[in-house]
């Protein structure tokens, strides 16, 4: 019998040891911690939803009424024939010179930070420059369009023209681009280029070969974003000579007069149609956001499934 | 003896290859090494230039015109403590949300979120970070502006210092979620294994274990989340008015201008001071002002996520 309460009285301690470590009680603060969190997170994106809901309710049925006239029309001062066309076309130049400049030089000169460049302080401090120019805030870069591609080079670009524009934005994306290519340098296994070099190939045969092949998805991914960034940068064009209201292309112009004359970008023209106090321009700014957001999570977009797709774990 | 008799056969140089590969070889890197140059020269370009023409600035204007009652380039008055306070306004709202917001997701998507749940979250936050300036300014002036910030302060103007602060808040938020969470992310798993061995909840090992090992890459989410927010332009030019200048005022209900608007407001013309030739040089030294301030961030910053590299 005693022995038998004794046995009840230690199973009724071990169940209360047993439930004091496991903790059944709930915790509220626990539960009020991860709540809060939860709960920053979905601000976060709340806040993203009701951007494109807005956005969408502002400018969607104009987008939809117009459709493709508002993407080929010229801006304008009437609201109802402005369009984003010249916009896109200057965009889509811009981009040409962040393709054509920007991504030779950049992947290059990752290269040569990368593989080539012995670890000394020069190289550092090569490394530790280009980390900071990508810190470097737009509009600054703007200051250098101005500065020098706008006045100084005037006699090349024709001052306040898409060259300028483009160049500026070259010079702007052109540290990003190092900083994402050194990075998908860098993933690929030194045993790989080890290989290479054991089976008597140079350097250059290595990295052509071996190097560039494996590290081509993340490069390839850092572009993308690179371009869907230089779509969306603005501040650096204002100061770089671009168009904020409307301009007439005159006929029959060659290449050199298209690129030496001005322009506009989508971004420019969404800002300079969110200032205006009308409610008709405030749709079209709408509609030209939704155009250029269509734009940039398509690139974006593309850039996550590529990288989901390539990510290899070595 | 076997050395002997092994070195008249093989010498270093027949080891170099032919000529023509050596020669393709130092041409390939020769262009490299061009492409590494460019890049370094651009940065000196754009130090040279704001420096060149800061100094033209500085030079030539009467220094009293540097404190007065705003930055009124119109009328020739360069009041720096108007579009400096301007900044700090804007700067202090902006991590005032984003710093509690991101910092919040961070840890949720660091340390409560099930591994499916951060797949799919993690590329959304990247999407919201790369909405571009422009957009949010517009979402600024056309949305909080109305919603949040007239009523606030019951004013009738949409152009405030408030909703430029929001909108440059909600701009940079992704950002310090995503720095931070990746410093997070990288705190080894045995530093968790081991406070939970001791009995300790989720909430204290996040807050006591993981947070306090990560805090060097936290605080470098907050530092470069500050030089973005200072270096912000769009939303400010948007938002926040005052293209025609501003007069000194740390409301965040009025109007106010930062370094980076009135930088924009000069060189769309609307500040054009059209007998005053300075308000071209004027640009560049508030351009190297800027560029001063975010370097000191940056590097400030990267020093802090290096220290915590050699941490781990």
């Amino acid at each position: 019998m005693a022995g038998h309460s004794a046995s009840l009285a230690s199973a009724s301690a071990q169940e209360a040891v047993r439930r004091a470590l496991t903790g059944q009680r709930i915790n509220l603060g626990q539960v009020w911690f991860q709540a809060l969190l939860l709960g920053c997170l979905v601000v976060a994106l709340g806040i993203l939803v009701s951007l494109l809901a807005d956005v969408i309710q502002l400018g969607g049925g104009m987008l939809v009424e117009r459709g493709v006239d508002f993407l080929t029309s010229n801006t304008s001062s009437n609201p109802a024939i402005a369009g984003v066309g010249q916009g896109i076309f200057g965009s889509l130049l811009i981009i040409f010179f962040v393709v054509t400049v920007a991504f030779p030089i950049g992947i290059g000169a990752a290269i040569y930070l990368e593989e080539y460049a012995r670890d000394t302080r020069l190289t550092r401090l090569l490394n530790a420059a280009i980390r900071n120019l990508a810190g470097v805030p737009a509009i600054v870069y703007g200051l250098l369009g101005l500065g020098i591609f706008v006045l100084a080079l005037s006699w090349f670009t024709g001052g306040r023209s898409v060259v300028a524009g483009g160049l500026t934005m070259a010079a702007l994306v052109m540290p990003i681009v190092v900083i994402t290519t050194a990075e998908a340098l860098r993933a690929v296994p030194q045993s790989i280029r080890e290989a290479g070099f054991g089976v008597g190939a140079t350097k250059w045969e290595v990295i052509r070969h071996h190097v560039l092949p494996y590290a081509a998805p993340g490069i390839f991914t850092g572009s993308i974003l690179t371009i869907s960034r230089a779509f969306g940068e603005t501040a650096p064009l204002v100061l770089a000579g671009g168009v904020l209201g409307g301009f007439a292309a005159p006929p029959g112009k060659g290449i050199v007069e298209t690129l030496q004359g001005p322009y506009t970008a989508l971004p420019l023209i969404i800002f300079n149609w969110a200032r205006e106090p009308s409610d008709a321009f405030r749709q079209l700014s709408a509609a030209a956001i939704i155009v250029l957001l269509l734009i940039i999570l398509l690139l974006n977009g593309a850039a996550i499934l590529l990288r989901n797709r390539f990510e290899r774990a070595w | 003896m076997t050395g002997a008799t092994l070195t008249p056969k093989l010498s270093l140089t027949d080891l170099r290859g032919t000529p023509r590969r050596r020669r393709h070889e130092a041409f390939v890197r020769a262009t490299f090494l061009a492409a590494a140059g460019t890049s370094v020269l651009i940065s000196l370009l754009i130090v040279a230039v704001l420096i060149g023409q800061a100094w033209t600035f500085i030079s030539q204007i009467d220094l009293s015109t540097l404190v007065s009652d705003g930055w009124l380039p119109r009328r020739g008055r360069y009041d720096l403590a108007t579009i400096i306070a301007g900044t700090i306004v804007i700067s202090a709202i902006a991590m005032i949300i984003a710093t509690p917001l991101g910092l919040g997701a961070a840890v949720y998507l660091s340390e409560y979120a099930s591994p499916r749940r951060r797949r799919f979250l993690k590329p959304i936050i990247e999407l919201l970070a790369g909405i571009p300036s422009v957009v949010l300014g517009f979402y600024a002036l056309a949305v909080i502006a109305p919603s949040i910030i007239q009523p606030l302060c019951g004013s009738n103007s949409l152009f405030s210092m408030g909703a430029a602060g929001l909108g440059v808040g909600i701009l940079i938020t992704p950002l310090i979620a995503s720095v931070a969470e990746d410093a997070m992310h990288a705190v080894p798993l045995s530093l968790r294994e081991a406070s939970y061995g001791l009995g300790a909840r989720k909430r204290s090992t996040s807050l006591r274990v993981v947070i306090p090992a990560a805090v060097s890459g936290i605080v470098a989410a907050l530092i470069l989340g500050v030089s973005r927010a200072i270096g912000e332009t769009m939303v400010v030019s948007i938002a926040a008015g005052a293209v025609g200048g501003s007069v000194f005022t740390i409301n965040p209900c009025y109007p106010g201008q930062t370094m980076t608007a009135a930088m924009t407001a000069l060189a769309t013309g609307s500040d054009q001071a059209q007998g005053d030739a300075l308000g071209f040089p004027s640009l560049f030294f508030v351009g190297l002002l800027l560029f001063g301030v975010t370097l000191v961030l940056n590097v400030i910053s990267e020093r802090f996520v290096r220290a915590f590299r050699r941490a781990y």
